[in-house]
């Protein structure tokens, strides 16, 4: 009997990593109303913009998102070292934004690295709001 | 009624972790630790970690040292934020340092690790005298190929590169 509670917690602690992009969209804008009281909802187009807005980098060269996943988002991108990266748009790779702490682990490393700093939880909605809305 | 329940959940959950196993390459197949050829060797977080932005480089391939410097860095990560959750970090750390170069029995690992000056703590594998002298008759235009990109990409050329066999009558260079 003891077995079987132990099965019963192994099945739902897995699940527990499971999630739809339409959760983490509700925890962001939790995270979101935190930080700015003024927030009014997350925009796809504002997405598409941050997707695609190069920024001087403090080493001089200009990055974006789209440096690595490519400007349609429906297409396979590559790594600096030559590594394919599945697409990030929902329509084209449907395991995108399945995986909460997946979404973190990238957006810590990625927003670092092309925006020199953390991102903010409006970036972060904003930006799965466009990629779950590309067609 | 409850005995199927119980039945149905170890059938459920006995599949789960079939799969698990699968995907964690959990069924090795012994490494030949003598000879050229690097041991087989299998760790599902050095695998899903290190092989998301690049190839999987064997650990074999470098010293001990070298890996420990590379794990010390990985917010800087040759220009890239490579940073782990402390349990992974240390899973691979510890992983990397037990299967590395200089603890190899193996041809090539002894040769790339004799190569190093003992002052040296390389981390870049292209740059070990090892490496430089293998590859003194590639060009620096065909590891600039849209196909290769640069010498860090061994699997371009090296098939096994990932399983560490880096044996000349497997070499393909792409056009």
């Amino acid at each position: 009997m003891r077995n079987s509670f132990y099965l019963l917690g192994l099945i739902f602690s897995m699940n527990a990593f499971a999630a739809t992009s339409q959760e983490l969209l509700k925890q962001y804008e939790v995270q979101a109303k935190q930080e700015n009281t003024a927030f009014a909802g997350f925009s796809a187009e504002r997405g598409a913009s941050f997707f695609k807005a190069e920024r001087t980098h403090s080493d001089g060269k200009k990055v974006s998102c789209a440096t690595c996943h490519t400007s349609d988002p429906r297409k396979q991108g590559k790594t600096r070292a030559n590594k394919v990266i599945e697409p990030m748009a929902t329509i084209a790779n449907p395991q995108r934004f399945t995986d909460a702490t997946k979404v973190e682990k990238w957006f810590g490393r990625n927003c670092k690295d092309v925006l020199e700093r953390a991102c903010t939880a409006q970036e972060k909605g904003d930006y799965i709001q466009y990629l779950t809305s590309v067609k | 009624m409850m005995k199927k329940w119980m039945q149905l959940l170890v059938l459920i959950t006995s599949i789960t972790s079939a799969g698990t196993l699968l995907a964690s390459g959990g069924f090795g197949e012994g490494g030949e630790s003598h000879g050229s050829q690097m041991p087989v060797v299998n760790n599902a977080k050095w695998k899903s970690e290190c092989s998301s932005c690049h190839m999987l480089y064997h650990p074999a391939l470098l010293p001990e040292r070298s890996w420990n410097k590379v794990m010390a860095g990985l917010d800087q990560h040759f220009g890239e934020n490579a940073s782990l959750d402390t349990a992974a970090h240390d899973e691979i750390a510890k992983f990397l340092a037990e299967n590395s170069a200089d603890k190899q029995a193996n041809r090539r690992s002894n040769r790339i690790n004799q190569s190093i000056p003992a002052a040296a703590t390389l981390i870049r594998i292209s740059e070990t005298p090892y490496f430089v002298a293998k590859h003194d008759e590639v060009s620096a235009n065909t590891f600039k190929r849209k196909s290769i990109g640069s010498p860090s990409n061994c699997i371009a050329c090296h098939k096994g590169a990932e399983k560490g066999d880096f044996s000349e009558s497997q070499v393909k260079i792409p056009r």
